[in-house]
């Protein structure tokens, strides 16, 4: 199966990216934080809207191993 | 073999038999690797110094280890990069480890482009570099180096300043033009004047051992995340000459530092990482946190700080000596140009603005390293964690993985210095960078295009086929800021002084056409480049980058 996902880096100042995504959790307790979590991951998959690249995108998240 | 260090004796200085105030250009506090450095660029234009420091020998410990490319080669324009590239062990590989894992999750490469005199990072003990700067210092005569003399006050007037010296043998007091507080993170010159230094602690302790070893481990920087060793912290590993190696161990905030730096705990610690039936000596250890902090300015009047005295950065990234060597590179040209009488002190502003901006750049590069490797709530290290599985895979979550973002060279992209191309060039290089090396040939013997540039401004004058000179240019070298011209020709011009762009890496690089022409800082950066070159246009430059009207339309 040829993969549709983009997996190569696409964001520009990925630092910085990283530093604003961390800082929006700050003050939120766990259920806050993944609450916040979940609405980013509808808001983006809503962005996507490609069904094959959101389950992908699914299979991937499941399937990483450490 | 073992490192042995040596004693730097007092000399009793004239001052405290004479009733005569000596006045020198500039004095510089801390006989650091910054301090000296200053004083050796100094002397490269002509300025007189006195290096004052309270110790007599060179740093205890490796201390500052990786040095990065563009420190080599600011080192290498003070006669000391090429010793360093020498002794220093090479590399340019990064590996990221995580977990139970034996394997790495992924591999790095440091240095982007090949055909550089330098590579991207060499691993050296801070002692060695501190050595091949009194070297240079006794080489020639225009620094004078006091030990055991320590600054207890320093007072400012309109026009210079003046420093009280405690010494074994009594007080004294010199005169000067300028003071440069090189006198480490903890300055005591800053401290006496009052100056803020403002920034953060990060409550965390890594501890540092330097050990002695044969090991057969790859020259490459090692860093784990949450291994089985340490669990929940992390670790690197690092190579440095004489067999010594280097292990970092977070520790976490809470711990007993006494009982952590007893070198049974130590050797346990190092057992679990390495093996129990590893042999090894100790060089080092030391237990220290995190701090990021910086002055809200460098410059005040006649005290200029550089180093770790003006800011200072965590250890991931590399960016303490490092960048303290880029503030010598950028405040030498122009102090030398001030005190020559030849630019405004103005021209201070700009070390001022330039290695500011730089500072903050570092720090927010280390916080941010800081704040990956030690997630500062549950939820940052969930995330954490999600980047670095998924970064075994896939090259996007690389990008967020941060075990400290290595010192590259600073670019002042808003420099007042800088003049704003009106010519379309397409290269990494702008206004504000320092250039990028390549390969060249000097009378048919292979050199380096960056050993070419620099120490004063020098325009780079890309020639057509036949062409030997530039018109025009060597008036430009009789100017009151003279200005020398370097001819470059992709042919072999063996009878003539031409430089030869042999394998073309340079016009690449630089996006060169014939008869482009590039104006270049005494520190390397590059100050404005043209598709013709035009001397009247090069003066104003050079009026530009060191802070002087424009002549008016003269041409």
């Amino acid at each position: 199966m040829s993969s549709k996902i983009l997996t190569e880096p696409r964001i520009e100042d990925p630092d910085d990216f990283y530093a604003r995504l961390i800082a929006i959790h700050e003050g939120l307790n766990s259920e806050e934080s993944q609450q916040l979590n979940s609405k980013l991951i509808l808001l983006m998959a809503n962005h996507i809207g490609d069904r094959e690249v959101l389950d992908e995108a699914l299979d991937i998240a499941r399937n990483v191993q450490p | 073999m073992r490192y042995v260090r040596q004693i730097y004796p007092f000399n009793r200085p004239a001052e405290l038999d004479s009733e005569e105030r000596t006045h020198v250009p500039v004095i510089i506090v801390g006989a650091g690797p910054i301090g000296m450095a200053m004083a050796v660029d100094l002397a490269s234009h002509g300025i007189r110094s006195i290096i004052l420091d309270d110790d007599n020998k060179v740093s205890i410990g490796s201390r500052a280890i990786c040095w990065s490319k563009r420190a080599l080669e600011v080192m290498d324009r003070l006669g000391c990069g090429e010793r360093m590239l020498d002794k220093g062990v090479t590399w340019n590989l990064g590996k990221v480890f995580f977990g139970e894992r034996k394997e790495p999750i992924y591999g790095f490469n440091m240095l982007e482009e090949k055909g550089q005199q330098f590579p991207g990072f060499i691993n050296l003990q801070q002692y060695y570099v501190e050595e091949y700067l009194i070297e240079a210092i006794e080489k020639q005569d225009l620094t004078d180096i006091r030990w055991e003399s320590e600054v207890i006050a320093v007072q400012q007037s309109n026009n210079g300043a003046t420093v009280s010296v405690s010494t074994p043998a009594g007080h004294y007091e010199l005169d000067c033009d300028y003071v440069i507080a090189a006198d480490g993170s903890r300055s005591p010159v800053r401290k006496m004047l009052g100056f803020e230094f403002d920034g953060e602690t990060f409550q965390d302790h890594f501890l540092i051992a330097d050990i002695r070893m044969k090991a057969e481990f790859p020259t490459e920087r090692w860093f784990w995340f949450d291994p089985s060793f340490n669990r929940g912290q992390s670790a690197l590993l690092h190579k440095q000459p004489d067999d010594v190696w280097r292990l970092d161990f977070q520790l976490g905030w809470d711990i007993d530092r006494e009982a952590e730096l007893k070198p049974e705990s130590v050797s346990k610690r190092i057992r679990a990482m390495l093996g129990e039936e590893l042999e090894f000596d100790f060089e080092w250890v030391s237990i220290y946190t995190f701090q990021c902090r910086q002055m809200e300015r460098f410059v005040h009047d006649r005290i200029i700080f550089v180093g770790d005295a003006a800011h200072l950065v965590s250890p991931f990234g590399a960016r303490g000596a490092n960048s303290g060597l880029q503030d010598v590179d950028n405040l030498g040209w122009k102090l030398a140009l001030i005190l020559n009488g030849k630019a405004p002190a103005s021209l201070l502003q700009s070390y001022n603005d330039e290695r500011v901006s730089a500072a903050r750049e570092n720090i927010l590069n280390s916080t941010r390293a800081t704040d990956f490797i030690t997630p500062k709530s549950e939820f940052s290290r969930i995330f954490r964690d999600a980047a670095l599985e998924l970064a075994r895979d896939f090259e996007f979550a690389r990008r967020f993985v941060n075990s400290g973002r290595l010192s590259v060279a600073c670019i002042h992209h808003d420099s007042k210095l800088n003049v704003a191309d009106l010519d379309v060039f397409n290269c990494k290089l702008v206004p504000g960078s320092p250039s990028i090396d390549a390969p060249v040939k000097v009378n048919g013997s292979q050199s380096w295009f960056l050993k070419l540039i620099g120490q004063q401004f020098t325009g780079v004058y890309f020639a057509k086929d036949g062409e030997t000179t530039l018109q025009g240019a060597t008036a430009l070298l009789q100017d009151s800021i003279p200005v020398k011209t370097i001819v470059i020709s992709n042919t072999s011009e063996t009878e003539t002084s031409v430089v030869e762009d042999h394998k073309g890496l340079l016009q690449q690089r630089l996006d060169a056409q014939v008869g482009s022409y590039y104006l270049f800082r005494p520190d390397q950066h590059l100050v404005a480049r043209w598709r013709k070159f035009d001397p009247h246009a090069v003066r104003e430059a050079v009026l530009h980058a060191t802070m002087q009207p424009a002549s008016g339309d003269s041409a």
